[in-house]
Parts: C-alpha cells; structure tokens; sequence
C-alpha cells in the first residue's frame, strides 16, 4: 500500500523525525490559511505548494490543463511583497491545482487528478542526499541506502556511479548498528551539527521502517540545511499489506482515489485483480500461471487486458464476481479462462462461469481450458449448460484460439 | 533417490484447522505417514482422519485408511514423543513466523510452510533465528515438496505426479503442477517437486535445491520455474553455470508484467528496473538452461536440454 507524501510526513514527525513545517490543503482556501502560519513559525518567507498524487516525479511534471504549472510550484512573492503576497499566489496556484490533471513520467499521459495539496516551508539548503531503507532479498534483511547524490533517481545514479552508493544491511536481532551508522556518516562527508541530526535521523527512521512495517522508505533529498538542521525534503513509502491488520492508523490512510476502483472491487471480493491495456482478458487460477497466461498471449501475438488470480481457495461466487469484472471492462474483446484444478476444481469454476454468464450475458468470446481436479465434471458443466465456450486442448491452445477470436 | 522427502519422512502439521485438517486428510490418502499434529489447547486428544486410499499414492495399501493422529502441545513434544523428522505448517499469517521458530527451535529438519501472507518483518525475523540451526524452511507461500508415490506435503494434487527422473523447483503453485502434468504425459516423470514460493523472503532457494538435485543420483535433469522480483533466478543461473553437470530446462513469468505492480505474489514485482523477466530469461539462457517461451512448452524444454 502506498501513501501520500504529507501522510508520510505526519508519521515521521510523529516519531520526531525531522521534517519540514506543512499544512494539507483540500480547497483554495485552505492552501491560502496554511500560509501564515508556516511563515510565521519558520521565519522564512518562501513556500513550497506540492500536489500530491502517488507518482514520483511531480517537481518536473506538469498540468494538462495548465502547462506552466508544475507539480511542486515554489512560491517566493513573499520576500518582497510579505505574506499577503505568498496567500495571493497560492490562491492562483491552488485554482489552477486542485482538481485539474498532473501528468508526470510516472502516471502515463492520462495523469492523476490532484484532490490534495500540501502546503510547505521553503528550505534553505545546503546539501542534497539520498536515504532509503527497503528489504535486500538476498539477504532476507533491510538495507540502508544512502548516496551523497540526492535529488537524482537512484536507479541512474546505481547504474552510473554505483561507487556512491553507500549500502548497510540490518541485523534483525540488533537493529542498524552505531558502526554502521558512522560509516554512513563518513561516506556522506557530513560533520559538526548535520552528521549529529544525520545519526538521530537515520536511526529513527530505521527504527521506524520496522514498527511501520514498510516495505519501502524513500527519502529523496534528505535535505542538509544551510545551518545544519537534517530534514526529508520528500517522503515516499510504501507498506507490506500483509502486514497491515496491525497498523490500522496506516491503513486507515489508503486514498481509494489514487486505485483502479475494479482494482478494489476484486481486491474487496478477495480476488487478485491487475489492470492492463489490451484486449484480452484473463482468469486464472494461481498469481504465476495468471502471470504466465499474459505472457502466452502477448507470445500468440494479443495483448492481455487484465491479470486476474482467483487463488486457490475460490468459491463459486468469487469466480462470478471475476468474471463479470472482466466482463464490464470495455476494452475487453475476447475471454480466456484458464484452470489448472488443484485445491481449486475444475467444477467450481465451471459452474460459477455459468452462473456469471447467465447473470450478465456474454457477448464476445470465450475459450475455456480446463486440466486437473474434477476436470471431467467441469467441461461435463459447461458442455452441458447452453454457455458458448470454445474448449481448448492446453494453454497455449487456449491462447492462440482466444487472440484469433477477439481479433 | 529423491530430495527432502521420501518414504521414510515422519510428519507432523501445525495449524490443524480447516485448511490443515483439509490436506492432512489428502496427505493421509496419499500414504504420507501423518504421525501428529501440535494444537495447544487440544493437546492430549487425538483427531481421528478416515477415508478412502488415494491409489495414485504409496502403493500396496488397502482402499481405506483410519489413523488416530496424537494431538501434542508444542512441537518438541510432538518431536520428542513420535520421533518426526519434518513438519508442515498451515498456521494463519499473523502467527506463522513464531510457529516456523517453534519448529526450529525443536531442530526438526524440515519445515515447509504453506501459508501466504506472513508479514515480510516476521519473516526476516523468523530466518534470522533459523541462520544457526539445522531446520531447513520451505516456504512460506509454496504449494510444498512431494516425492511420487512416496510422500506429499502440501496442496499440490497428487495424481498428476509420477515417479521418474526430473526434479522440479518453482516459485509459483500452479505454475508447478503444469511441469508435473507435462512430465507425467511425457513419461519422464519426477524425482521430486519442490514450491520454494512466491514470497520475497524465503526459506530455500533454487540454489539450494538446485544443489540437492545436482547431488541426487536419480534426478537426471531439473526444471527451474521462475517469475519476476529479485534476483534468485540470476543466481541460480550462476550457479547453474559453474557447478551443475544435468540438464537444466526453465520458465520466468511475468514478461508482460507492468514494472511497479505485485503480481498476486507478494514477491512478484519489478521495482527500480530490477527483477526483470528479461534480465533472468537472458541469465538463465547464458548459462546453458532451455528456457520455453510458454509454460505449455516446459516438457519439450526439459527434453531437449536433454538432448
């Protein structure tokens, strides 16, 4: 699950970690009231006004409807023209904002709308870093990754300049040791006050990567100020959903705005349900055969529309509720069901494929392959029902006779 | 020969409800020998399983079983009074990592965990502790290892299997059974199989079990079925290359694969452009492994690598 870049920041300010003085805004109004009391608590004049959507790349990325505007707008009208000044220009950027579309390298050219606005002390800074703490899968550990290259994608500056990644794996029995620490520290090249807030700041966010449960913590500036102050400039996390019926103050910030709503239907049916961009759609029983299937088709030459996993355990109402997902996908022209039976019979999904059929009707093809436990009854099932269900032998069977069907 | 399991494989479960109980009844018709369960607050009683022998199991049994499985507190009881040597655990997410401890800390050899959705945090906990003892975990989220007609621990349907001569390993249940399936109709059937899940912390990896297998007289050859997330596949590649005298036939899910998304597995995602199934596609083949483009092609794969 991810968040919001100013849910982010209440967690970690929440555990005294260091972040900059911001306020959320949903309407113009609010935007314009975070305004004087962010300048008069920090004393500085200048403001930052940053949509939030969960995309990275907003700083460069730009409003379909306003092309000047950016995701991350500074505002310093203030250092002349005081407060009234910076409330006024906020206002022009948060209509302009709120509500229009922002597209960025990561949303694709149909962009997020912003609902969300986090108003933000500007910052003097000094110093731009990298920070990270994610899961090493290698080593079954968390890893701290720091790079004096902030600012930058991390994933360049690996390929480019790996030498200045500096990397420091977790003992789960000991936590981020003081040595560790040090060597971040010495690798940073940070003294005096910024290597002190450096340390309380990187062992709490350690700290904290562990009792969230985060899958992903990206700080990226971890901003050094001007006077040695140690700050996330940005904030990106993400969290294990397994992990999330201990953190209901974490799941209670999931922003259903920023989901596939058919994403969240299956999700809510206990389906494993992924969105794509081609024409064929897909149920599947087990994540690696559903993934294995999108590969088939794309491999006979189609385009999968969806990845959808019913699990093993499905009942026959969870495969009626998949199937008339896929059916109310518009860019859905054919439909391939494919069951390897295991713990899930072939009969179940058989007669839950009638049922969703008779409930929603069917009106573009559908090929059917069946193998494994109670496959007999399934086709028996399906032969037997006034279903049209084009039968294949094996997947790849499955695939060809699917992508020639839906054209 | 065979891997991990065989005939003389004493097993335990823990997590004995519905799910635990459901396998364990298919387990018992297989013919794997069942000898306990660990159930706290039933400990003292017993959980009577009876039915109808599935034939496709341990051969030479009659066509019904009844076995009075013993119900014990913890797993070094259960251990200590019966003498197992593997255990199975269906128990619920929130607790699996502690039951997987358990279950090291009793030094039994094997632990193939079958549940999904153990927190990851837990899980680097959990292996953390197993770093210094001698239990080997499968799992967690894997179908489990069966050996043909002697022992099946886990979901996977027995039938489809055969006993031959291929090893199998895979991060993805069903994915599994489509390899068994093909080896059966091929008629080379299979040493053993192996689900190492789809998790992205894991107890075994293909390098472990590609080593077992290696080392395994009847194994002959080895299907390696891979998806996309993390780097076990390159590893294995590697590993594959310099030390692997058999025939290695593969497939990696995932090729169509948005970056950034979980594809059902908790371990199944491209993130920062790592993880990719071009980059173990292009490992794998560099390093001498038939990797079929669809998974109907894994059979024919495992054949030609064996020239």
């Amino acid at each position: 699950m991810k968040i919001h870049e100013y849910q982010a920041k209440q967690l970690m300010a929440a555990r005294g970690i260091a972040v900059p003085q911001g306020r959320v805004a949903t309407t113009v109004d609010e935007a314009v009231a975070a305004v004087e009391p962010i300048v008069t608590e920090t004393g500085n004049p200048v403001v930052v006004v940053k949509a939030q959507i969960h995309a990275g790349g907003r700083g460069k990325g730009r409003f379909t409807e306003y092309p000047d505007v950016g995701g991350v707008m500074v505002v310093t009208d203030g250092i002349e023209g005081g407060v009234s000044a910076t409330e006024q220009a906020v206002s022009g950027l948060a209509e302009k904002m709120l509500g229009s579309t922002l597209v960025t390298m990561q949303t694709g050219d149909e962009g997020r709308t912003v609902n969300t606005l986090y108003v933000e002390q500007g910052i003097d800074i000094d110093r731009e870093l990298y920070l990270s703490i994610l899961l090493d899968r290698t080593e079954g550990r968390n890893v701290v990754m720091a790079s004096t290259e902030g600012g930058m994608e991390i994933e360049k500056v690996a390929e480019e300049t790996p030498e200045k990644i500096l990397r420091e794996v977790i003992d789960p029995a000991i936590g981020l040791a003081d040595f560790q620490v040090n060597a971040l520290v010495r690798g940073l090249d940070l003294n005096g006050d910024a290597a002190k807030n450096f340390v309380q700041f990187v062992k709490a966010l350690a700290d904290a990567a562990v009792a969230w449960d985060s899958d992903l913590v990206e700080i990226n500036p971890l901003v050094v100020t001007t006077d040695g102050a140690v700050m996330a400039l940005d904030g990106k996390m993400g969290f294990d959903d397994n992990a999330l019926f201990r953190h209901p103050e974490i799941a209670a910030m999931r922003d259903p705005r920023e989901e596939d709503p058919a994403e969240l239907e299956a999700k809510d049916a206990g389906l494993s349900y992924i969105n794509l961009d081609g024409t064929i759609g897909c149920l599947v029983n087990g994540a690696g055969l559903a993934m294995a299937t999108m590969d088939t088709i794309k491999h006979v030459g189609g385009e999968p529309a969806n990845f959808l996993d019913v699990g093993g355990g499905a009942d026959e109402e969870q495969v009626a509720k998949a199937f008339r997902i896929i059916t109310s996908d518009p860019k859905v022209k054919g439909i391939f069901v494919n069951i390897f039976g295991g713990i899930m019979r072939c009969d179940t999904i058989a007669i839950g494929i009638v049922a969703a059929v008779k409930e929603v009707g069917l009106e573009v093809p559908l090929v059917v392959r069946l193998e494994g436990t109670n496959v007999e009854e399934g086709k028996r099932i399906i032969t037997e029902s006034d279903v049209d269900v084009i039968a294949a032998d094996d997947m790849k069977d499955g695939a060809a006779k699917i992508v020639a069907l839906a054209g | 020969m065979s891997i991990l399991v065989n005939k003389d494989t004493k097993l335990i479960i823990q997590g004995l409800g519905s799910t635990g109980q459901f396998h364990t009844e298919k387990a018992i018709a297989y013919g794997t020998n069942m000898v306990g369960a660990v159930h706290p607050s039933k400990a003292g009683k017993t959980h009577v399983f009876e039915g109808e022998t599935d034939h496709s199991g341990v051969p030479d049994r009659p066509d019904t079983y009844r076995v009075e499985l013993p119900i014990f507190a913890s797993v070094a009881e259960a251990v200590a009074e019966t003498g197992a040597n593997a255990s199975v655990l269906y128990v619920p997410p929130p607790f699996a990592a502690d039951a997987i401890m358990e279950a090291a800390a009793s030094e039994i050899a094997l632990a193939v965990t079958i549940t999904e959705g153990i927190p990851v945090a837990d899980m680097v906990r959990a292996k953390r502790y197993l770093d210094d003892k001698k239990t080997r975990l499968v799992g967690p989220n894997c179908p489990g290892v069966i050996t043909p007609k002697q022992c099946k621990i886990g979901i996977m349907p027995g039938y489809i299997h055969q006993p031959g001569k291929i090893g199998v390993i895979s991060r993805s249940g069903t994915l599994t059974y489509e390899a068994v399936h093909q080896l059966t109709q091929l008629g080379l059937g299979q040493t053993t199989a192996v689900g190492i899940g789809g998790d992205p912390v894991n107890g075994t990896n293909f390098v472990d079990v590609l080593r077992m297998f290696s080392d395994d007289p009847e194994t002959e050859g080895v299907i390696m079925i891979g998806e996309i997330g993390g780097t076990a596949e390159e590893e294995a590649a590697a590993f594959v290359a310099e030390e692997m005298d058999k025939p290695v036939a593969g497939f990696i899910a995932g090729t169509t694969a948005p970056p950034g998304k979980r594809m059902g597995h908790a371990g199944a995602i491209v993130s920062g452009g790592k993880g990719t199934a071009e980059a173990k596609i292009a490992a794998m083949t560099e390093a001498g492994i038939v990797v079929a483009p669809t998974p109907t092609d894994m059979g024919n794969a495992m054949v030609e690598a064996m020239g």
